[in-house]
């Protein structure tokens, strides 16, 4: 018979580096409960906030709470909460709509993802007392489409919820009513801004439009709307259940409450790590993330995705908040992070974002269209090794234009990824321009692979090539096929012998 | 019934249920489009008919976004994620890998046999699996160029 298992050998989640820094307020349910269960929601909180703000607050005093608690966007923006809710609150209308942006876009970001498909009543909760705060009866929730396990339990929630009379008509048997509906995305990132995304909800070209008017004003078919992200929601589910100054014991002065952070890349430990505001950037990475993978010497993070920027080393001990990120050139986003080592190259990541903003570009405004485009250009010809002298000063003066005169965020965020690495990592862009050379090693234009002397001919790397490219006799050295590789590093990886340079 | 009178049934009762409903033109082209594969001009046409939508609008609005296709698609649909994570976790490679295997030069996204339809898509949000590509619902995580060939193999 196999041994009894030891019960103390089963470490509490406190216990691990990865639990013990986080204060998991939004995440608390996910992974904990039956996300198809709404007894299980219930049974842990759920639907308190609500039915503490309709039935013992006025609409006004919902809207205050939140503002009290200085809960701030988690979209990207920042913009505080309650005071978004006051303004639509104000806009005098017989209809108004509640919408939830759960178009998350950001490459590297899964926090919204996690809670809609791990938590979905806790979204819907945020959204009927949103809606409860600035006057609306009706909501969207416009999720992307490559989140089709978040759109069915988004589905199945609100079917139950309608049916326990959470939802509908007379909810909590007040006057208040609020049905939500499912929006699905077809593909494009710039419906993650507002006007943009109230554009595909109504079935056209999800292309923005000049504010004012705002949403608050003129939004979704003309009428006052309110937009907030999913993580927000979440954030006010909790808020009015255990109320804004439990909140506010957390956070940092004008950075409230905790974060969410997706943490990918080289690191160690991967996944959603949920912080109170204020924490630095070296315990996030190194205590919870538990370093960098295969101990390799850590490069810069990518915070905030294709709007955001790269931290070097000498920010590590920034704290993370909305202010602090933005004055070293970064912002919160979405709270996508993305750790980067020795091996990658600053200017491919540049380059990496800046293909993902041109291909994103809804062309409505000319400075993101063409500006994107020639900055994109002008990087494709440093990596390429045919940059010049000049070609730095260029892309400076574009960003300037772009950020100046672009339409909406997404273009005024552009050049963001090229300045930073321009403010931080100067010294690669000028040996790509000046010798090159990649010194991450990882331009591939700027690269080859060789066979040397050292092979001894056992064929390890020609049987591992998937492009098929190493040809040889065995026992004999054997020889790369230029024009085929596809330069992944695999020979060079399996050789036993050393025998594969890169150069 | 032939398959096609099938598809055409499905998509005159999809417009019945849509018609004069605001906002319908998206979720009627993702419903058509799952009913047919991809967006030929005349379901377009049909479309554009009974919702009363210039077809001009519709086409604008096929053009617009990445997920609506104006061409045939393969049999099986690979996703391949170029987020950030996979980026910096050699997702470039993986995907010079899956070009390799298919025969699919850049600029090419279907292969001659109707098998395969490779695209690339931002994220997949799984990057705690990265690199990653999705072969139509299943998620292919830690992938490197050497494991693509016998992935792409159980599909073909």
């Amino acid at each position: 018979m196999a041994e009894a298992i030891k019960i103390d050998s089963v470490p509490n989640y406190s216990d691990l580096p990865f639990y013990s820094k986080q204060r998991r307020m939004v995440l608390h349910n996910c992974g904990t409960i039956d996300p198809d269960s709404l007894e299980e929601y219930i049974a842990n909180g759920g639907y308190e906030g609500l039915a503490n703000a309709i039935t013992k607050m006025t609409p006004a005093e919902v809207a205050a709470e939140v503002k009290k608690s200085g809960l701030r966007g988690r979209g990207g923006g920042g913009f505080p909460t309650g005071l978004k809710w006051e303004i639509a609150a104000k806009s005098v209308s017989d209809k108004k709509y509640i919408i939830c942006n759960a178009d998350e876009g950001d490459p590297g970001a899964f926090m919204d993802r996690s809670l809609l498909e791990g938590d979905p009543h806790a979204i819907l909760e945020g959204m009927a007392i949103g809606a409860y705060a600035i006057g609306a009866d009706e909501g969207y929730i416009y999720c992307r489409a490559e989140y089709p396990l978040a759109i069915a339990r988004l589905k199945k929630a609100i079917a139950q919820a309608e049916e326990a009379g959470l939802l509908g008509k007379n909810i909590f048997g007040t006057n208040f009513s609020c049905t939500l509906h499912i929006k699905e995305g077809a593909g494009a990132f710039v419906c993650g801004e507002e006007t943009a995304l109230m554009a595909s909800i109504e079935g056209r070209r999800g292309m923005p439009r000049p504010r004012p008017p705002f949403p608050a004003v003129k939004g979704l078919w003309d009428q006052p709307s309110n937009i907030n992200n999913v993580e927000t929601f979440a954030n006010v589910s909790y808020i009015l259940r255990v109320g804004a100054d439990e909140y506010l014991k957390f956070g940092t002065e004008k950075s409230k409450g905790t974060k969410v952070f997706a943490l990918t890349g080289k690191i160690n430990n991967t996944g959603l790590a949920e912080v109170p505001m204020g924490i630095t950037m070296r315990e996030i990475i190194f205590d919870i993330g538990g370093g960098i993978l295969d101990n390799r010497k850590f490069k810069a993070v990518q915070i905030g995705g294709p709007s955001g920027g790269c931290m070097p080393e000498s920010l590590l001990d920034t704290s993370i908040d909305y202010d602090s990120l933005i004055a070293a050139g970064a912002m919160m986003g979405s709270g996508g992070l993305v750790v980067m080592d020795e091996s990658t190259c600053m200017v491919d990541v540049a380059k990496f974002f800046l293909t993902f903003t041109q291909s994103e570009s809804c062309g409505k405004c000319t400075p993101c269209r063409e500006g994107t485009k020639r900055m994109l250009e002008i990087l494709e010809k440093i990596t390429d090794g045919k940059g010049e002298d000049g070609d730095i000063e260029r892309l400076e003066n574009l960003a300037q234009a772009i950020k100046n005169g672009a339409l909406c965020a997404l273009g005024q965020t552009a050049p963001n990824p090229v300045l930073s690495t321009l403010r931080y990592f100067r010294d690669e862009y000028e040996a790509h321009i000046k010798e090159k050379r990649c010194p991450a090693g990882a331009c591939t234009n700027l690269l080859q692979y060789n066979i040397t002397d050292a092979c001894k001919g056992c064929g390890l790397c020609a049987r591992n090539c998937p492009a098929k490219a190493i040809s040889g006799e065995l026992k004999s050295v054997h020889k790369i096929d230029q024009s085929k590789c596809i330069k992944c590093g695999v020979c060079m990886s399996k050789c036993p012998f050393k025998a594969i340079i890169r150069k | 019934m032939s398959d096609k009178a099938r598809e055409w049934e499905a998509l005159a009762k999809l417009l019945a249920k849509y018609r004069g409903t605001k906002g319908s033109v998206i979720p009627v082209l993702q419903q058509a489009q799952a009913i047919f594969g991809y967006l030929p001009q005349d379901v377009l046409v049909e479309i554009a008919e009974k919702l009363e939508v210039p077809i001009s609008q519709i086409y604008g609005v096929v053009t617009f976004y990445a997920q609506f296709h104006l061409e045939p698609r393969g049999k099986n649909i690979i996703k391949s994620c170029q987020g950030t994570a996979c980026h910096v976790r050699g997702a470039k490679a993986v995907l010079a890998a899956v070009r390799q295997k298919l025969n699919l030069p850049e600029g090419k996204s279907t292969t001659d046999d109707l098998k395969f339809t490779l695209e690339t898509v931002a994220c997949l949000g799984a990057c705690g699996l990265a690199p990653v590509f999705m072969v139509n619902d299943e998620t292919h995580g830690r992938l490197t160029p050497e494991k693509v060939s016998a992935i792409l193999d159980k599909y073909a």
